[in-house]
């Protein structure tokens, strides 16, 4: 019994073919030298399985289906053009995009006439593909509105905020529940696509512009397990691939950031970021800062033998990645050895800031990440 | 159904191994185009969206999946674009030795 992917032996065969070439993609971003072929892999693997799926026999409405790909085309070339800075927040937007998808689909995949009734695991996942995806919806906009500085960056906190959102999530989670057990009430539905949605917001109020980079790779991990929900949904092997790839690939950099910024996972599933940060600030212990003048540091950078930049998010914000150029470009002629140490939260999003000096024309080799600088900080020997 | 919903977690469970696996040997280096690459992947949901629209079995069906089209595509053009701008910049010190 095949779901409606599933028709042809030509289209399974090209979504398996196209399957094996987005793992070979993931495999090929390993490193620069490999990294465009993955793109090359992922284009093609891409393109396959949407000529395979335009050979769907099921398909009678071709003219739509133009129109969509070739809006979508006109929507998705601006965004693939912006800014070096602005890429944190279109990539919220796009986890946002690619949601709204997910869900739009789960939501036509309800109201679907269908022969036979779906089965409670079916409906389960139905469930699950929409709640992920529409609070991913929102929480991608919301975070996308803070990164573009159209809302305030700071955390709105208030009291009860985590057991009111939990709660928020919780009353979804048991409607769709009830509905699994009692498939005909089906006037269930939207509430469990809203109220995910207004999760999504209240969920993101609390988190404060720092934290961004945990929570795009959140709300990438939620887009993509709503996709392999959908998979399952749909029965296609190719989506279950694919989400469970971009799953486990947010999970992965959220995991990465909350270890790097000294913080417990489950501390950042709950999001309850903004207090957290306040009682961080208040232990802090204070040490003594000394500042130079600009001559001064040109005198002890000078002195040098070996320098290590730690840029900090500021230096994007001004602009200041070009400067920092120089002073590379002027300490490695003088025969100082220059290295840049990247925080994994410097920036918006997970490695920003290598793609802010990468633009500036840093060699990639010079951006060594923090586990790779602090490799022995007895010795101060790095590679 | 039964075999196919097996069949599909065991998918799932060996796609999230293969993830874990690949994704952990990505220099951090990469990690934005990683995410955006990642997002580009991810709108293979388009195929589902098509055949929503395709198909036409009710008003519904079809304007919803031709706007999940929209954003869908949206989301593979943008995401490869910007993805093959950023790996562009990488260069290796390579010009400093020569």
């Amino acid at each position: 019994m095949s779901g409606i992917l599933g028709s042809d032996l030509l289209i399974e065969i090209t979504y398996f073919i196209a399957t094996a070439l987005f793992i070979l993609s993931l495999m090929w971003m390993s490193t620069p030298t490999t990294a465009r072929r993955g793109i090359f892999a992922g284009e093609l693997g891409m393109a396959l399985a949407i000529a395979g799926t335009l050979l769907h026999h099921g398909i009678v409405d071709y003219k739509l289906i133009l129109i969509a790909l070739v809006l979508g085309t006109i929507i998705g070339v601006p965004l693939g053009k912006v800014q070096m800075t602005a890429v944190p927040q279109r990539t919220a937007l796009s986890h946002s995009f690619g949601a709204l998808c997910v869900t739009l689909v789960g939501t036509a995949e309800f109201y679907l006439p269908r022969e036979e009734p779906m089965t409670r695991f079916m409906m389960a996942v139905l469930c699950m593909e929409v709640i992920l995806g529409a609070l991913t919806i929102t929480g991608s906009l919301m975070a996308a509105g803070k990164l573009q500085e159209w809302l305030p960056q700071r955390p709105i906190t208030y009291k009860g905020q985590n057991f009111a959102n939990l709660g928020l999530l919780g009353v979804a989670i048991i409607a769709a529940i009830v509905l699994v057990i009692h498939p005909e009430r089906t006037q269930l539905f939207p509430a469990i696509v809203a109220i995910p949605l207004l999760f999504g917001v209240m969920m993101i109020i609390p988190i404060g512009g720092a934290d961004m980079p945990t929570v795009i790779s959140l709300l990438n991990s939620y887009a993509g397990l709503s996709a392999a929900a959908m998979g399952f949904v749909l029965n296609s092997k190719l989506l279950i691939v694919a989400g469970a790839l971009d799953g486990a690939s947010g999970f992965i950099l959220s995991m990465n950031m909350s270890k790097a910024m000294n913080r417990s996972f489950s501390n950042v599933l709950f999001g309850a970021f903004g207090q957290e940060q306040a009682a961080v600030a208040g232990t802090a212990e204070a040490r003594p800062v000394r500042s130079a003048t600009a001559e001064e540091a040109a005198a002890i950078l000078a002195a040098a033998n070996k320098v290590v930049i730690v840029p900090g998010y500021g230096m994007a914000v001004a602009q200041a990645q070009h400067k920092v150029r120089e002073l590379f470009d002027g300490l490695s002629k003088l025969g100082v050895d220059v290295k840049f140490g990247i925080h994994p939260v410097a920036g918006r999003m997970p490695g920003h800031m290598n793609v802010l000096l990468a633009e500036a024309d840093i060699p990639y080799d010079r951006l060594l990440d923090m586990d790779e600088i602090n490799g022995d900080p007895r010795r101060r020997t790095w590679r | 159904m039964k075999i196919d919903l097996l069949t599909s977690l065991y998918v799932f469970m060996l796609a999230a191994f293969i993830g874990f696996e690949v994704i952990k040997r990505i220099t951090p280096l990469l990690h934005t185009p990683l995410m955006s690459l990642t997002n580009a992947l991810d709108a293979i949901a388009v195929v589902g969206a098509i055949i929503l629209a395709g198909e036409h079995k009710n008003t519904l069906a079809a304007v919803l999946g031709t706007i999940a089209i929209v954003s869908a595509t949206s989301n593979i053009v943008g995401g490869f674009l910007i993805t093959d701008r950023m790996l562009k910049m990488f260069k290796p010190s390579g010009a400093k030795k020569a």
